[in-house]
Order: C-alpha cells, then structure tokens, then sequence
C-alpha cells in the first residue's frame, strides 16, 4: 500500500496536468513503509506523450536528499494522457525497483464519450458528432 | 585513482552486496570495466556491449551526469564519488 496525502496527490496531478499534452512525471519520497512524505516534480526529458524519462539531474538530487533526511526514494508517478493507469508493457519493461511503487495518473475523460472518424487509406480524421435533441416530430424508430 | 563508487540497491546483489565500493580508474570506463572484471554477475549491466554506457543507466561522478562530460571518457580524480542509478523511465508506449 502507498500513502498520500491529499495535497501530495493534487501536486502529483498538477505536475502532471503541467506537463500536458506530454507525460508527466516526478519520484515519490518517503518511508519503507509506504507513506510518502514528499512529491518531487521532474521534467519529463523524453519531452513526448507516449514515454517518460525522469531528469537525471532530478534523480541524483532526491537520492540525495534522501540520504539526508532518513528516506527513502519509493516510487515514481507518470500519467498516461490517453490511456487508462494501469502499466504498460514500456512501463513493465523499465520498471527499476521490485520494490518501488509504481503510481499512475490519467486523463482518460471520467464520463462516456462518443467521438467519430473517418478511416481512408489507414489516415484517421476527426469529424464532429451533432446530437440533436429528441421531439416529438422525431421519426419512430 | 581512488575513487569511491555508490552501487543503488538493484545492482548491490551483483557486487557481493556492497552498497559503495572502492576503485580504481582515470576515467570512468575504466572504472566501470574494473568492477566487471571484479565483479562478472555485473556484466551488461555498466556498459553495453560496444564499450559505451548502457542506455539505461545513469553514471554522475560528483554532481555531474557523465554524459555531458565525456561519457566513458570522463575523467576520474582521486576521492570522487561516483554514483550509479537506473534511468527511471516507461510510459504509454
């Protein structure tokens, strides 16, 4: 189990809303047994939306200040921005620490959504979905 | 040289358990090729296969990151500290 604290977990989120429309990401500090005592925000040096690379120089420093203050580096966040937090092959494939919490955001739209494209010759468009209200002149079905 | 090197936790089961070391080296392939001599079980994991650092492996002797300055030719002076820790990195992909 991992611990946060409500103001962790919204700078966790707001690191990661920061880094839109990229992958955000940062190293989680704190005890052996779970609790985080501090989020440490990281650029993102993979600067993409499909992978994350926390800044070595980011990295050096918390191991440091972990040294310094009695904790621990415990984990690592990132945020998937279109797909849902749950690990990805990449994720599993990098994954440093047996022993570190792996802590993923998303941005997949909490509430159904309906989108609609069109497909010619493998290039995928966008196009608008109108709904129009349900009336009484509507046709029968 | 002297140096002193911080193994991180993943890698300490390869070199006997030893959470920092003592090597010897003027630059830090020579360094990281002594503790594979010294050390097999690490093989691979220092160095990739044609001599350069491996990708995921982040190497700083004092504050700086090795790879802006001369990646396995940066120099080593007596009493650096050289500190080892994997690149953490994934993402959707």
């Amino acid at each position: 189990m991992i611990t946060l604290t409500e103001d962790q977990r919204d700078s966790l989120l707001a690191t990661c809303i920061r880094a839109l429309p990229n992958e955000g990401c940062g190293l989680l500090l704190g005890t052996s047994e779970g609790v985080v005592v501090d989020v440490v925000a990281s650029p993102n040096v993979a600067d993409s939306a499909r992978v994350y690379e926390i800044d070595p120089k980011v990295l050096l420093r918390t191991y440091r200040r972990a040294d310094d203050e009695g904790l621990e580096v415990i984990g690592v966040f990132h945020s998937h921005t279109h797909s849902p937090a749950y690990p990805s092959p990449t994720d599993v494939a990098q994954a440093p620490d047996p022993t570190w919490h792996y802590v993923l955001a998303t941005f997949l739209p909490v509430e159904p959504e309906v989108r609609s494209y069109r497909i010619v010759d493998g290039e995928i468009t966008e196009e608008e979905v109108t709904i129009q209200p349900v009336t009484a002149t509507s046709p029968p079905r | 040289m002297s140096a002193t090197l911080r193994v991180p936790t993943v890698l300490r089961p390869a070199v006997g358990g030893h959470a920092l070391l003592e090597v010897e080296g003027a630059t830090i392939g020579e360094v990281l090729k002594n503790v594979t001599a010294q050390y097999p079980s690490v093989t691979g994991q220092l160095l990739a296969d044609d001599g350069t650092l491996h990708r995921f492996l982040n190497v700083y002797v004092n504050d700086d990151d090795v790879r802006y300055i001369g990646g396995v030719d940066a120099p080593v002076k007596d009493n650096d500290e050289i500190t080892l820790l994997p690149a953490v990195a994934g993402g959707a992909h």
